[in-house]
């Protein structure tokens, strides 16, 4: 089989002294789909900006189908036929869906003007050709994301891409998504293109690769057919080790009630009723897990329940106190820990340091500050027990947090979030995006607390880490808790298909 | 009636909105557009000044509208290109870039005034050009329309095809669609090969034409001479103007007529016995309550949009 790319010995050595690449080799067969996985931090990011010239690397050699190459910017790449959709999208929100598509390469008329009309039927014959649907007149902001995913493929594919670049496409996606983006790249790979393909989810990888690379420590530590291996193995080639996918052993201490939600409705600003008399309760020492398709009202209910948004109607009592009209603090102090679904937008601030993002819950405290001046002696004290407690791999303390990679970004959120005596956990796909390895650690905090005590709530769209974590399980579906499960044991993704679907539900 | 009223209802009112919103429309198209590119010009008040000035220098001396016309117009698109050195080749913030250079206009202009007219107020000294008005003839006897269009100067007509050469631009050549790109989201635009700063700087250059022909109307239309500071703020109520509008053509062009409204309406209440100095303060009052107005509506559309 003819070779799409070929990498020899690349090194790449960033600025500060990180080795991302050392001696990396790697052929990508043509008309394949090539997955590449490794935990955050192993060198399959670098490698895939060296391919797409975003990245020099210091030594080695490229080769694009046979030819030699040495690219200084994308433009390069993309003239030689290498399309890349980076993880966040390169649209422009604001502009309709053709727009972007002929973005830098518009149809003119009389040389000045925009010809619209062609614009349309460029679009649309590379609609036809690969069978990717998307509205041409609806602006970006106007779509789901997964719409968004296959413009963003399209206006590679529109440039003449022939080796499609795919960084982690599927951390964003629903499973419904997901299939659908599947089928077009299975499709794309039947018209004779080559897929690169970055993620972290075995599963996917085993769905849909032809070809497995692992990466460790900047190294390819393997690439083999993904019918060769199976998820246990990739797993243990990219974090170095056995990784359990076991569920993690039962509860072995149910006490009291520590959160209790009762007929908590909730209408949005368009008079959408977003969640529908919500009842259900959490004990100390439970997980008690959420499972339910992306949208169906978890994020409300979640900040409903950490005082981020108002309830129409209905209770939430933590230790038999009311929430109701509490402020976010007041809520805090009562006991209540929160795991954002967006770390970045909700659990750090990305440009303070690691040790700021750590204090922020108790920055006021006694011991963190006195009289109104913060007593950094203690702070730092306090940080770095908690960076060693909580395995978190910075620099330093005084790092900004956004030099982390995501997988210890979320692990900062977590030792604070963890470290705060909590009485309750709501946690919110808590490992979403994280490589393996993090995973585990994170799982294994959320399951120590809980048998410290803790109440947890865990809400996630992986099923496998409900299955994984939980006590019970209630399922959402549009608002409403429409099946409870109280024995996970045995459970499979397909028991609780159908009512996260809704079409089926329990009495 | 009460004449005051029937004075504001009248057709020499609407003349009148017209003739002093033209020096509000050309900033605010300056400012629009360099917005849409994400680089919010707010030198447009130094711009306008400095070809205000040099509008009237280059007239007096060689007695030629058109040489006036450019080297006005290359004034103020020097100005921009200043601005733009310092914020995109330089990456200096382009907020205080722009201030430096409004306090540097307003300091040359009076100093280089005081050379050629000896004079460190008004140019009167000077026999400098106006740009004619137009005559409509026998479309002068429509009515209403004909006593609002009638005499009015040639720059007043400009800025309305301004408004709608800024609608083509933005929506209708490439140009556009790579300054909305650009200000949307530049890593986007640099993805596909678009030079950010190359699109950026063409914006500033472009709002700096537009800011040249209000500066020019000002001393060769609105008045006949330059006068020190004479831009009296315009340039940062078109920012007011262009974003009321969102930067849209239509938007901005009916922000910069309201603003147009509320200093004809200051202009017409002068003669009544209030103190001049609270009339001259209502176009200024109107500029914060309508940025307050505008900013609180679109706060609640954001969380709206946020849900």
């Amino acid at each position: 089989m003819a070779i799409a790319i070929s990498l020899r010995d690349i090194v790449k050595v960033y600025p500060n002294g990180v080795v991302a690449n050392k001696k990396v080799n790697l052929d990508i067969e043509e008309k394949t789909i090539h997955a590449i996985v490794g935990e955050n931090g192993a060198g399959k990011s670098t490698l895939m900006k060296i391919i797409f010239g975003v990245e020099m690397p210091q030594e080695g050699e490229i080769y694009v189908k046979g030819k030699k190459v040495t690219f200084k910017t994308p433009m390069e790449a993309i003239k030689s036929g290498i399309g890349m959709v980076h993880q966040h999208l390169m649209l422009a929100e604001d502009l309709t869906v053709v727009e972007n598509l002929t973005l830098g390469i518009e149809p003119r008329k009389f040389k000045i003007f925009l010809d619209k009309k062609e614009m349309n039927n460029l679009a649309k014959k590379y609609i036809e050709k690969y069978k990717i649907e998307v509205p041409l007149e609806k602006k970006i902001k106007e779509l789901p994301i997964g719409l968004k995913q296959r413009v963003e493929i399209l206006k590679a594919l529109l440039r003449n891409a022939d080796i499609l670049i795919l960084d982690e496409p599927t951390a964003v996606l629903t499973p419904q998504e997901t299939e659908v983006l599947f089928k077009s790249l299975k499709e794309l790979k039947e018209q004779g293109k080559t897929i690169i393909f970055i993620s972290h989810k075995l599963k996917e990888v085993k769905e849909i690769a032809d070809k497995v690379t692992i990466m460790r420590d900047g190294k390819v530590i393997a690439t083999d057919d993904a019918s060769n291996l199976s998820e246990h193995d990739i797993a243990r080639l990219m974090v170095g080790r056995e990784v359990s996918f076991e569920r993690i052993e039962e509860s072995r201490h149910i006490g009291n009630v520590a959160l209790k939600v009762e007929n908590l409705s909730y209408f949005n600003r368009e008079k959408i009723q977003v969640l529908k008399n919500i009842n259900f309760e959490v004990r100390e020492g439970e997980i008690v897990g959420i499972a339910g398709v992306e949208g169906n009202g978890q994020t409300e209910l979640v900040e409903i329940l950490t005082g981020l948004r108002e309830a129409s109607s209905g209770a939430v009592y933590v230790l038999g106190q009311n929430i109701v009209n509490k402020s976010v603090r007041e809520i805090r102090e009562m006991g209540v820990s929160h795991i954002p679904e967006d770390r970045m937008k909700n659990g750090v601030a990305d440009k303070a340091k690691v040790k700021e993002n750590l204090i922020s819950d108790r920055y006021y405290k006694n011991n963190f500050s006195k009289m109104g001046i913060l007593n950094y002696e203690y702070i730092d004290g306090a940080s770095n027990e908690l960076v060693k407690r909580f395995n978190i791999l910075a620099p330093s303390i005084e790092a900004p947090v956004n030099a982390l990679s995501g997988g210890n970004i979320q692990k900062v959120v977590v030792a604070r979030e963890l470290s705060s005596n909590p009485k309750v956990i709501i946690a919110s796909q808590p490992v979403r995006g994280i490589d393996v390895g993090s995973e585990e650690l994170v799982h294994n905090f959320i399951k120590d607390a809980r048998d410290s005590g803790c109440a947890v709530l865990l809400v996630s769209a992986d099923l496998d880490e409900i299955l994984k974590l939980s006590t019970r399980i209630l399922v959402i579906y549009n608002g409403e808790i429409v099946k409870s499960f109280d024995k996970v044991e045995g459970l499979t993704g397909v028991d609780l298909g159908p009512y996260m679907l809704g079409l089926k539900r329990g009495e | 009636m009460n004449p005051l009223l029937k004075s504001i209802f009248s057709t020499s009112f609407l003349f009148s909105v017209l003739r002093v919103a033209t020096p509000i429309i050309f900033p605010a198209l300056g400012v629009a557009i360099s917005s849409l590119s994400g680089s919010t010009n707010i030198a447009l008040e130094g711009i306008m000044l400095v070809s205000a000035f040099t509008g009237v220098i280059v007239s007096a001396f060689t007695q030629n509208l058109w040489l006036s016309l450019i080297a006005g117009i290359s004034a103020g698109v020097l100005i921009a290109l200043i601005l733009g050195y310092f914020s995109l080749k330089l990456k200096a913030d382009i907020i205080l870039a722009a201030i430096a250079l409004n306090l540097f206009a307003s300091g040359i202009t009076v100093f280089l005034l005081y050379i050629f007219a000896h004079d460190k107020g008004v140019s009167s000294s000077l026999k400098s050009l106006v740009f004619p008005t137009i005559k409509l003839g026998l479309l002068s006897k429509i009515p209403i329309l004909g006593g609002i269009l009638d005499n009015q100067n040639i720059l007043v007509y400009i800025a309305f095809l301004s408004v709608i050469i800024y609608y083509v631009i933005v929506f209708h050549t490439p140009l556009g669609l790579k300054i909305r790109a650009v200000g949307l989201n530049p890593d986007a635009a640099s993805s596909v090969g678009i030079n950010v700063v190359r699109i950026k700087l063409y914006a500033l250059i472009l709002s700096g034409v537009f800011g040249a022909l209000g500066g020019l109307y000002l001393s060769m239309g609105y008045v006949s001479w330059f006068g020190r500071d004479m831009t009296a703020g315009r340039g940062f109520i078109a920012i007011a103007a262009s974003s009321i509008g969102g930067n849209m053509p239509l938007g901005t062009f009916l922000g910069s007529l309201l603003f147009g409204i509320v200093y004809a309406l200051a202009n017409f209440l002068a003669p009544i016995n209030i103190p001049s100095e609270i009339i001259q303060v209502i176009p200024y009052i109107v500029t914060v309550l309508v940025l307050t107005i505008y900013s609180a509506r679109s706060v609640k559309e954001k969380e709206v949009g946020e849900e």
